[in-house]
């Protein structure tokens, strides 16, 4: 069982920037009034931010660590480690951190990789980046992290189109002896993975002309193979067995309780399903803060996100012992408990 | 657990149905109402009601509301 804990490491600080543009799900047409009165109460999505063409996820992250680094008063030479986690990359190669580290003016002695997830990001990175600080004598470290899925779902799918955000964020982390511990636990089921997919572009199915050509899958879902497909149900069941169950063990494992936990942030996947991952924990509604509303799903970005959006004032002026929990695409999952004390956490940016 | 409060559940849930609409052998999934919505909010209805899970494919397999309740009671 991956469970295990990683000290010395703390959040200095978290941004999260998103496109201008805001799409509301009250004017898709690919829904009637109806499905979408049914769509907003079970998921939760109302608007969502969607990037112009050409805006890509590093280009949110990029603007959410400028103003970060400025809050922080962070040397640009000081960062030692850049890590963009991500599935939605600048090029099919090279790795996205390395062109963010010139475009960000950091030093070339900073190290750089990308690391592919979606949803399951943020404890995924956090671990990542903490025992890199833990273990090497490196100091500070930017982890960005974000989507942009408007670009890959295909806006005649109504089983994906209206549940997606883009946003960026950003994590600055550094090494220091006075940081409470942070405890892990990340799974992995493989056998899940067709769940939440887009067919073809990799080497496993190379681009083909075929790849274009739009296909009616049911009623209002039109999509090619290189849209994102999701099978909510199965993504559904795997987020309300799954998930609590393994944040059970957690809970159990680190004996604690949600009396000991200030807040509680999911990943905003759906509503519903954060309602009844909530519930079977018996977490108080009011330590469950949402961005899906506002945003929808945002991918690895959901979880700064809605600190950002959620809990800005408070986490620059208070002490807050948090739990995290993010699920998805893989299929895979992490959970992270932490603490962050005072953290630089600019307002919301928008590109 | 009886298949009356089992229907006023799930009837309960689909807030566009009148009462009285859902009966043992109506077939849900053919209801006019009916979207990919309700088998997600049916599932978690049932899982957080009846600590039962049902998948997908469970739901693409089973017709009626009896079969539901059926296979609910079995696994409970």
């Amino acid at each position: 069982m991956p469970f295990f804990s990683i000290s010395d490491v703390k959040i200095s600080g978290i941004a999260a920037a998103v496109p201008k543009n805001t799409e509301s799900n009250w004017d898709y047409d690919k829904l009637s009034a109806t499905e979408k009165k049914l769509l907003v109460k079970t998921t939760g999505v109302e608007n969502r931010r969607v990037a112009p063409k050409g805006l890509t996820t590093s280009d949110l992250c990029l603007e959410a660590a400028k103003v970060l680094l400025k809050e922080l008063d962070w040397k640009k030479d000081e960062v030692d480690i850049l890590v963009f986690l991500s599935q939605s990359r600048d090029y099919y190669l090279p790795a996205t951190s390395i062109i963010l580290q010139d475009r960000l003016g950091l030093s070339t002695n900073c190290m750089a990789f990308d690391i592919g997830l979606g949803c399951s990001g943020y404890p995924y990175g956090i671990s990542v980046v903490s025992s890199l600080l833990k273990n090497t004598g490196l100091n500070k470290a930017l982890l960005m992290m974000g989507d942009i899925s408007s670009a890959t779902c295909a806006k005649e799918d109504k089983s994906t189109y209206p549940l997606f955000g883009d946003a960026g964020s950003v994590t600055a982390l550094e090494y220091d002896e006075s940081a409470k511990k942070m405890c892990f636990q990340l799974n992995s089921k493989g056998e899940g993975y067709k769940s939440i997919i887009i067919k073809d572009g990799g080497i496993r199915n190379l681009i083909n002309e075929e790849s274009f050509i739009k296909k009616e899958i049911a009623d209002g879902i039109k999509r090619c193979n290189l849209n994102l497909a999701l099978n909510g149900l199965d993504v559904f069941n795997f987020s309300i067995t799954d998930v609590p169950k393994s944040l059970k063990e957690f809970l159990s494992k680190t004996n604690s309780n949600p009396d000991d936990y200030d807040y509680f942030l999911m990943h905003q996947a759906n509503k519903l399903m954060n309602e009844t991952i909530r519930k079977k924990l018996k977490f108080q509604a009011e330590k469950v803060p949402y961005s899906i509303k506002n945003f929808g799903n945002t991918s690895s970005a959901s979880i700064p996100l809605t600190l950002v959006t959620q809990l800005n004032d408070q986490a620059k002026k208070n002490r807050l012992r948090l739990l995290l929990s993010g699920f998805g695409v893989g299929l895979s999952w992490g959970i992270v408990t932490l603490e962050i004390n005072k953290i630089a956490c600019p307002k919301l940016i928008e590109v | 657990m009886n298949i009356n409060t089992f229907i006023e559940k799930i009837e309960a849930e689909f807030d566009e149905l009148e009462p009285g609409t859902l009966q043992k052998e109506t077939s849900f999934k053919d209801l006019d109402e009916w979207s990919s919505m309700h088998a997600l909010i049916i599932i978690a209805l049932i899982d957080t009601e009846y600590d039962v899970v049902l998948t997908g494919e469970d739901l693409t397999r089973l017709s009626s509301v009896e079969d539901l309740y059926t296979i609910v009671k079995e696994r409970k």
